[in-house]
């Protein structure tokens, strides 16, 4: 803890109070394949403390469900993990398996997409709640995993009617909720959940979204949500991160970046965006890159309406902008000690249809 | 000296939806179907009356279970409706056999949700965009590549020669929708059904592939119907739209009227459950609750009732929504009170069968005056719950407590300003 405290105060990702539960700094995640590795996450930074929600938004492809799982060690073999990923304080990356396998249910958690094939149609909900609790914190004693397990059922609108029913028993909805029970019942400080409405209706979405917002304030576990839908962080989330092709190019605090996009990428994504107010119709030309070779300099350079002649031959850092938030971006960088022509506009061909995503 | 031919006011039909039903019979058990035992059904779609006009945009909006999919279905022949008429060009569709709807699929075409499920992994795309017109022997052998790569071209998949030899695995999700739309117009159709065209794609893509149907519309002279969950994009996209809700249309109206100003409860809902990115937008905070019930046993009167939060005397009560509210009330008081009341209480399932009066058993140790306590306290708990519209009497019975409701009755649809909504409200 003290270790994290002590940082240099000009450290950008450390800002706000409360407990930081995940630090990563420069995390690096990529697979071997038959063309060389595909860097999936490629020196990703950010803070999370504890209460906190921070939505990760971005186009298929960019690398969000490889972060959110490299982060609590659920990668599949043949890849690797590199840069500083800490949870209160203590090394993940350095520590024994043994003792990060412990950590998991218990400290990390995870609300996966899709219930029904999370959960054991031949098991009652009941005896997933124990199952989970025996596993994971066999101090207690069977009054006090039921009263558990129910507390946490009210919480998220189940009726204690329902604990002894199966699966199968359940709506979509009911079932998603039952997901999010079965990770907290635990109280994890550290939860992923990987778009964890997209299976639901309407509105029975914005009623899990309503629940994920209320246990912000009920229960002081760290909530990273990764979505497409950029309206569900607005709703759910105090901060957001942008990835694209395996960077975060903006993170900043959801109003303040939704109010303020400062990356083009950002802007662009919100403008894409079909929503009530929509008059008309935009689009990004072209697909995120392959990530077995991204485009030089800044990765969003080839779709950026606003690139400039030094975005493709030098990457930008993620640094401060006027607006608060952080953005990986030339506009609000560089100054004057960029050459001379740096901030002329790119010239390069039109996007055609045939690299569309 | 020819007679001036009237203005025709009214846009010309295309199609002609009168009271469509489709209904599903469910197989129950072995026992029951040895015994002939009716086994029940469900009502996919429930009378449905709409005039589809040539050139329009039409949205079917509503919920999973709602039956918008199952009607647009209908309307190609691919799920036979129990009842009613569809008239296309004059002469009803319904019952027609297969070879008899043949001719019909060229002109009416559909487009599917799933890009990687409507085309054949191991046919390439000029394969699989050609097939229609192979099917439908609607052009030389020699003719087809040709007319492929000009569909191709109208859905942007240009320079064809780029595309035509690639499979399905070699395109993206965008790419794949437009070769499923270039292989729903190669037969210069005047229908597509859109199944939920865009919903599978990434967030940035979907305005293209709107962008593109609406291109097409003007370009061939298309008619819509376009199928979705989205309001948002039935907002941008159609001229007119459709909510349905559990096999029923419970509002119909211009886009503009149902945007400006929703009347049925339900559509107003799934207007407040959009997500918004917009930051000053607050979170909607009385959503209905629950979610879309069993076709098989819809709730009685108004289908809605038991999730509207505007709903009163006539909406048609019953037990279910008893035990909702029980069920309701228990999630929401502490575990020991739950233990204690649960203790009170006898069978509750007996409220499982649809319709009225409820009547309550008090469990082992209680008796039909805990029973009325109880109900008191409920009703002390949520006074304002729109359940207690409903109630016209409780009394206790020899055995316990009996709940009666009002008489309900199930709303049609009914013009109010603009738009026709089944509410009765209105």
């Amino acid at each position: 803890m003290s270790e994290l405290t002590d940082r240099p105060s000009d450290d950008p990702y450390r800002r706000g109070t409360g407990e930081v539960v995940i630090s990563a700094r420069d995390l690096r995640i990529w697979y071997g394949t038959e063309r060389g590795p595909v860097r999936a996450v490629d020196g990703v930074s950010f803070d999370l403390r504890a209460g906190e929600t921070l939505g990760l938004v971005g186009e298929s492809g960019c690398g969000k469900s490889t972060l959110g799982r490299g982060l609590l060690g659920l990668l599949p073999d043949g890849s690797k993990m590199d840069g500083t990923l800490q949870y209160r304080g203590e090394d993940i990356l350095a520590m024994p398996a043994r003792r990060r396998h412990d950590l998991r249910g218990t400290d990390l958690a995870m609300i996966f997409q899709e219930p029904l094939t999370r959960l054991n149609p031949l098991m009652r909900i009941s005896e997933h709640f124990e199952e989970a609790l025996n596993t994971h914190a066999p101090n207690l004693g069977r009054d006090q995993r039921r009263s558990r397990s129910l507390a946490i059922l009210r919480t998220i609108g189940i009726p204690p009617t329902r604990y002894r029913s199966y699966p199968h028993e359940f709506s979509g909805g009911m079932r998603q909720r039952l997901m999010i029970a079965l990770a907290l019942v635990l109280e994890p400080a550290f939860v992923v959940a990987d778009e964890p409405t997209t299976a639901l209706d309407v509105l029975v979405e914005a009623q899990i979204i309503g629940i994920l917002h209320d246990l912000r304030r009920e229960i002081d576990t760290a909530l990273l949500l990764i979505t497409h839908n950029l309206g569900i962080v607005a709703e759910a989330c105090n901060r957001v991160a942008v990835m694209y092709a395996g960077e975060i190019v903006e993170l900043g605090e959801a109003a303040q970046v939704f109010r303020a996009p400062q990356h083009p990428y950002t802007r662009e994504l919100l403008r894409s965006t079909i929503s009530l107010s929509t008059t008309g119709l935009n689009f990004i030309p072209g697909a995120p890159p392959d990530l077995a070779a991204p485009p030089s300099g800044c990765r969003f350079h080839p779709r950026c309406p606003t690139a400039m002649r030094i975005c493709p031959t030098r990457t930008p850092r993620m640094l401060p902008t006027t607006a608060g938030s952080l953005a990986a971006c030339w506009l609000h960088q560089g100054g004057d000690e960029l050459p001379a022509g740096a901030r002329e506009p790119l010239e390069r061909q039109e996007i055609s249809v045939a690299e569309e995503a | 000296m020819p007679k001036k031919p009237e203005v025709v006011a009214e846009p010309q039909t295309l199609i002609d939806i009168d009271d469509v039903s489709v209904h599903f019979q469910l197989r129950g058990g072995s026992l029951s179907r040895l015994l002939g035992r009716d086994t029940g059904s469900v009502r996919a779609v429930d009378g449905v009356t709409i005039k589809l006009a040539t050139g329009e945009v039409l949205g079917l909006v509503g919920e999973s279970g709602s039956g918008k999919t199952t009607l647009g279905r209908s309307l190609l022949g691919l799920v036979q409706p129990t009842s009613g008429r569809i008239v296309y060009d004059g002469a009803d569709i319904v019952g027609l056999s297969e070879r008899q709807l043949r001719p019909l699929r060229t002109r009416l075409q559909m487009v599917f949700q799933d890009p990687n499920a409507a085309l054949n992994p191991a046919m390439t795309i000029a394969e699989q965009v050609g097939h229609p017109l192979t099917i439908h022997k609607l052009a030389s052998r020699g003719d087809v590549r040709q007319r492929v790569g000009e569909a191709l071209e109208r859905v942007g998949l240009a320079p064809v020669e780029r595309f035509l030899d690639k499979y399905p695995s070699d395109l993206s999700g965008g790419q794949k929708q437009r070769a499923v739309l270039a292989r729903a117009i190669i037969t210069g159709p005047t229908l597509l059904v859109a199944d939920e065209p865009i919903s599978m794609l990434d967030m940035s893509v979907r305005a293209k592939i709107l962008q593109l149907m609406i291109d097409l519309r003007a370009s061939l002279n298309l008619t819509y119907v376009y199928i979705t969950h989205d309001l948002a994009s039935a907002k941008f996209f159609c001229d007119r739209v459709a909510i349905m809700y559990l096999g029923r249309v419970v509002e119909i109206g211009p886009t503009a009227e149902i945007f400006a100003d929703p009347k049925h409860p339900y559509t107003k809902a799934l207007l407040a459950a959009i997500p918004d990115p917009d930051p000053d937008r607050a979170v909607p905070r009385d959503l209905p609750r629950g979610e879309i019930p069993d076709a098989a046993e819809p709730p009685t009167g108004c289908s809605f009732h038991p999730r509207c939060p505007a709903a009163f005397e006539l909406c048609g009560w019953e037990r279910r929504d008893l035990k909702a509210l029980l069920e309701r009330h228990w999630a929401s008081v502490p575990p020991e009170e739950y233990e204690r009341e649960r203790q009170l209480v006898g069978d509750i399932d007996g409220l499982d069968e649809p319709g009225g009066p409820a009547v309550v058993q008090p469990g082992r140790a209680s008796s039909a005056r805990d029973m009325n306590v109880l109900v008191q306290r409920l009703q002390g708990a949520a006074p304002d719950d729109p359940f207690w519209r409903g109630v016209r009497d409780i009394r206790e019975v020899g055995s316990g407590v009996e709940v009666q409701f009002e008489d309900g009755h199930d709303p049609r649809l009914r013009p109010s300003g603009g738009v026709d909504v089944a509410c009765h409200l209105y």
